[in-house]
């Protein structure tokens, strides 16, 4: 492989890595409310974070272009703070990514979450654990399979994601041009070789991690429906 | 300072309304018996805190727990009390051993402590501490879900029909248990039960409970014998009386006392002295108004009338009686009571067919 | 099921009719860079030749993989002359089909008014975060923006603040929506009667590039297409050649 194949393939590592981790963050609290609120916002909040299922990623790229630049609300709010403007920079691909992963952590995730019921959380809460005790010590071990389908998912998302990062990415090395831009672009220069050693490297991975999350939870790969 | 429970719940639920007003006693098991639907279960959910009913008074000897004109209202977790669900709802991820020391752990500051091994022999499981809950039968699970609620170091033990989810097999594998418990334990447990055997076997304290209203409340006894009670429960009616086995007779007979006769039972295991628990059915006890001479019946007990009251059984009443001070109920036919002119006042023979013992 | 026969029969036969009196469709591929014009061409083309055309734009290099790879395209105009060449060596077009149908112009351009000097000394001074411009490995006008950076001495400076659009269509993006400061575009993208529509502009000497040359092939498929050969031969005429020089491009002396 070329110094630039691998400089791709680190890279994309290390944004999957980095996202699945901020989705870890991000995406638990909004599946817990989502699987227990009453709320009426439910089904709006529900249907934002679903909705990089259905947008074509080039729509959620442009839009996050036109808004994280000099000109769109986030630009500017990153420009006061010092930040800069986020488009062609690894922070903004991270952004980006964790946006359009976002469904794919959220959704195990509020299943598991819905799946465990009020009874272990009224039983946790007679035995004297508090409401952020029963969470740690009855919710998420018993959401496992959730927080394993969801991370896996949105580490493959990740790593297969093409559109947004074309639109905001700007094809930098090592600061956003990732594996499948990479192939992409071997494609167009009619680098042929190259693109085959890639894609079938991407196609392997994508493989190993599907058989892996079937076989550990034959129910968790059902994401999405 | 009274060790006792006081409860006052109103809480509507769409069309049901709960409403209760109470004092229970601070020892001993209380019955909540009604039927599905009579509110039992929404008042022991009430009571733990799970649910909260706007405006109730909830308080354990000298802890309040809820007193909501008063701005109280403390959360289930800061609330010493132990519940055991219908389902053992046991936390799958954790052995037996870690669903016990879940509340242990917790508890851990508490001065009323009961410590695991106790508590493990206690309830027959300690050979199954390091076992998975997937792995044990309904009536073990059960058992480790009441462990583990005492483990908490309740000052008040809430149970909705423990045995409710369990066959019949599995009932009278737990039964024993509980019995126990209720000769070790110094805190008072509400017991929420549909099951008349349940309540006449455990309880020492009755709470009956219809649409979310009390209809009586009272000493087991006392309130069982009460011939005034609707007729959905009179027909399951009968009596319980504590008596101390005496003698075993050479005819295979063993001779329980009571505090105002004594009845003969078939030859019981116990050792003289045991307490026995047992049960007479009013369908069970039949009238006369001399002393039956030529009788196969072997308890026969001169009583008095003192009430009379129709059941939902046409063609039937429900006499009650007492032998002394003690009560007890005979369901017989209006006819009967026509023709032998059974009125309060008047003095009877009870010839009782058989008696159930519930231990 | 007897009627429902005729209908059928009846709708089909109406169907071949309506084929047989319309005019013929043609697929084209077309490079990002020519959107604009050619889309007013196919318009002016469907109104005198009553033929349609059916227009695909993207980048040049992702073309020829489909083309050789058997997509449906008839006609193709590319961004540059190397790729046709190559097609043509490859026994994908119809033999002398090939020939040059405009001449790309090279622009540096900024959304924001005078930001871009006449004279281009704002690649010198270097002030920006984000240059612009398309991926040189396949766009011709991202080669030719590398060819004009080099000449001019400042790659090396500039390099680290490269952006690459995939195509020149995406290089364009970057800078209209203002999330690179400046960029190199098809002077096509931001032209128009003359002179540029918007921001600032300098137009880059021809002396700083190699031409891109624009070549159009009628492919192998489109070869018994009345409407594919029409259509190359209307991008000769007078009324095409005055739309493409209007949008800034050259065009080769006619023979």
């Amino acid at each position: 492989m070329y110094n630039a194949d691998l400089g791709a393939v680190w890279l994309t590592l290390k944004l999957a890595s980095v996202v699945t981790l901020l989705l870890l963050l991000v995406g638990t609290p909004i599946a817990w409310w989502l699987a227990r609120t009453h709320s009426r916002l439910k089904g709006a909040v529900g249907a934002i974070v679903s909705l990089p299922l259905v947008l074509p990623p080039t729509v959620l790229g442009f839009y996050l272009l036109v808004a994280m630049g000099p000109k769109g609300p986030v630009g500017q709010l990153t420009e006061a703070l010092g930040l800069g403007i986020l488009p062609f920079t690894f922070p903004g691909l991270v952004i980006a990514s964790v946006f359009y992963s976002l469904p794919f952590m959220v959704q195990p995730l509020q299943n598991a979450f819905a799946a465990i019921g009020e009874r272990p959380l009224e039983v946790a809460a007679t035995l004297r654990a508090s409401p952020w005790d029963r969470f740690w010590s009855v919710a998420v071990p018993l959401a496992r399979p959730g927080f394993m389908a969801g991370a896996i998912m949105s580490f493959a998302h990740t790593v297969g994601e093409f559109g947004v990062v074309l639109m905001i990415g700007g094809n930098i090395p090592d600061q956003t041009r990732v594996v499948s831009v990479q192939i992409y672009d071997h494609v167009e220069a009619l680098e042929y070789a190259q693109a085959h050693g890639l894609a079938g490297g991407m196609l392997a991975f994508s493989f190993i991690v599907l058989l892996t999350l079937y076989t550990l939870n034959p129910r968790a790969g059902r994401v999405g429906q | 300072m009274s060790r006792n429970v006081r409860v006052r719940f109103r809480l509507e639920r769409g069309d049901f309304c709960l409403d209760i007003d109470l004092e229970l006693p601070g020892r001993g098991i209380t019955a909540l018996f009604g039927h599905s639907g009579s509110g039992k279960t929404t008042c022991l959910r009430a009571m733990a805190g799970l649910e909260r009913a706007a405006g109730g008074f909830f308080s354990v000897g000298d802890e309040v727990w809820q007193d909501e004109p008063n701005g109280i209202f403390v959360p289930t977790h800061c609330r010493a009390l132990g519940y055991v669900f219908q389902e053992a709802s046991l936390f799958p991820h954790l052995s037996v051993q870690g669903n016990m020391e879940f509340g242990l752990k917790r508890a851990a500051s508490s001065k009323q402590r009961y410590d695991l091994a106790t508590v493990a022999d206690l309830l027959g499981i300690a050979s199954l501490l390091s076992r998975k809950p997937a792995g044990l039968s309904g009536g073990e699970r059960q058992r480790v879900a009441i462990a583990r609620a005492l483990l908490a170091a309740p000052r008040l033990l809430l149970m909705d029909e423990p045995l409710a989810a369990l066959d019949f097999r599995r009932k009278l594998e737990i039964l024993p248990y509980l019995e126990r418990l209720h000769d070790e334990l110094s805190i008072p447990v509400i017991y929420v039960s549909h099951a008349p055997d349940e309540v006449a076997r455990l309880a020492d304290h009755l709470v009956l409970l219809e649409d979310g209203k009390v209809v009586a409340s009272g000493p087991l006894s006392e309130t069982l014998a009460r011939a005034d009670l609707p007729p959905a429960f009179a027909d399951d009616a009968g009596v319980v009386l504590e008596t101390t086995l005496s003698t075993h007779e050479a005819d295979n007979l063993s001779q329980l006392d009571f505090s105002d006769g004594h009845l003969y039972v078939g030859r019981r295991p116990e050792a003289p002295g045991s307490r026995l628990r047992c049960r007479i059915h009013a369908r069970d006890v039949s009238l006369a108004l001399e002393r039956p001479r030529a009788s196969s019946i072997v308890n026969i007990l001169p009583a008095t009338v003192t009430a009379v009251a129709a059941t939902d059984t046409p063609g039937h009443v429900l006499v009650q009686l007492r032998v002394g001070t003690t009560p007890l109920l005979a369901r017989i036919t209006e006819r009967s009571q026509r023709e032998l002119a059974i009125t309060p006042g008047q003095p009877v023979w009870a010839q009782i067919k058989g008696v159930a013992l519930l231990a | 099921m007897a009627r429902h026969g005729i209908t059928l029969s009846a709708l089909l036969s109406s169907l071949l009719l309506a084929v047989a009196a319309q005019a013929d469709e043609v697929q084209v591929a077309i490079a990002a860079n020519f959107t604009t014009p050619m889309q007013q061409i196919a318009a002016e083309f469907e109104k005198d030749t009553g033929h349609k055309a059916v227009l695909s734009f993207g980048a040049t290099g992702k073309f020829y993989a489909q083309i050789s790879n058997g997509a449906p395209f008839e006609v193709f105009l590319s961004a540059d002359d190397e790729t046709p060449a190559r097609l043509e060596k490859e026994l994908l077009i119809a033999p002398q089909s090939r020939f040059t149908y405009a001449i790309g112009k090279l622009v540096l351009w900024s959304a924001k008014e005078g930001y871009v000097d006449a004279w281009g000394e704002v690649l010198k001074a270097g002030e920006f975060r984000h240059l612009s411009l398309a991926n040189p490995k396949t766009a011709p006008y991202g080669a030719a923006a590398i060819e004009t950076l080099k000449k001019l001495g400042v790659l090396e400076r500039v390099e680290p603040r490269f952006v690459q659009g995939e195509n020149i269509a995406q290089a364009h993006q970057f800078v209209a929506t203002g999330n690179a400061e400046l960029g190199f575009v098809a002077l096509s993208q931001v032209y128009k009667e003359g002179k540029i529509t918007s921001g600032s502009a300098w137009i880059v000497p021809a002396n700083l590039y190699t031409p891109i040359r624009q070549d159009a092939v009628l492919l192998a498929r489109g070869k018994n297409n009345r409407a594919a050969t029409t259509l190359l031969d209307y991008l000769k005429s007078g009324k095409a050649r005055a739309i493409i020089k209007a949008y800034g491009y050259e065009l080769v002396k006619t023979n």
